[in-house]
């Protein structure tokens, strides 16, 4: 499969939150598949209005590169990895806009997600830190997963977490 | 045309479901019939188009998109008209 690299997330949440098994944070884990066709006919029909809508410009320039074959897999890699941010976070009553979620290209070839507005104050309320991220492409199919740790003990089981999940 | 057959003919053209819009109800549930996250934002884009309405970031929950009723509110709070 045609990855862009694995996540760029570093140490774990024993590392990060003590080493006692008692101390440990619990996994959040996000997954999303997207059709390449998919994104290539959002792009066709709504061209300019879809892709500022969805993609930041850095993902953009990232993903419009010299290699143009692979920009709508690109494309769709992010839209899932955003997707699956999305699944970690919980999105509920007050949802990020996908440009909250912005994936980064590390010179490594790793990438990482970046949080900001919205997407980053779920993530502070809910004591995530950072949110680790892998994408892949392969013909018509992109998927990307995403995984975090959280402090502590995780919010009440009652907690109303459907909205944003599409499926 | 009545709204909820305008929101039929965009599931019909952007929804992407399993079972075809002619045969769910109004209060179906479109996520259970094959309507993907992606294909929401493509669903969300086409209505964008017919109502004259955008969707702010507050509206992009499942419960927005989950049926023709739920959109059907959706577009009435953000003043697209009827016909």
């Amino acid at each position: 499969m045609a990855g862009e690299g694995g996540s760029a997330a570093t140490g774990s949440c024993a590392s990060r939150h003590g080493t006692s098994s008692s101390t440990l944070g619990r996994l959040r884990c996000g997954i999303d598949l997207v059709r390449v066709a998919d994104v290539a006919e959002c792009v066709a029909r709504y061209g300019e209005r879809y892709l500022r809508r969805v993609y930041t410009e850095r993902e953009m320039r990232d993903c419009f590169g010299p290699a143009a074959g692979v920009v709508l897999q690109r494309l769709a890699a992010r839209f899932a990895a955003k997707e699956a941010a999305f699944k970690v976070l919980e999105v509920d009553r007050e949802p990020p806009a996908w440009t909250d979620v912005e994936v980064r290209r590390l010179p490594s070839g790793a990438c990482a997600l970046e949080l900001r507005g919205r997407a980053r104050a779920l993530a502070d309320e809910q004591g995530l830190g950072e949110l680790a991220v892998s994408l892949t492409h392969e013909g018509d199919v992109a998927l990307a997963v995403s995984v975090a740790c959280v402090a502590g003990q995780e919010p009440g089981e009652s907690r109303d977490w459907s909205v944003r999940r599409w499926q | 045309m009545a709204m909820t057959d305008r929101i039929r003919e965009a599931i019909s053209s952007q929804g992407r479901l399993r079972t075809p819009v002619s045969e769910l109800a109004d209060d179906d549930d479109l996520y259970r019939h094959g309507l993907t996250s992606h294909a929401t934002v493509g669903l969300m884009l086409e209505l964008e188009d017919q109502f004259g309405v955008e969707f702010p970031d507050a509206y992009l929950v499942k419960a927005t998109f989950e049926s023709v009723s739920s959109i059907a509110d959706a577009l009435t709070k953000l003043g697209a008209a009827e016909a």
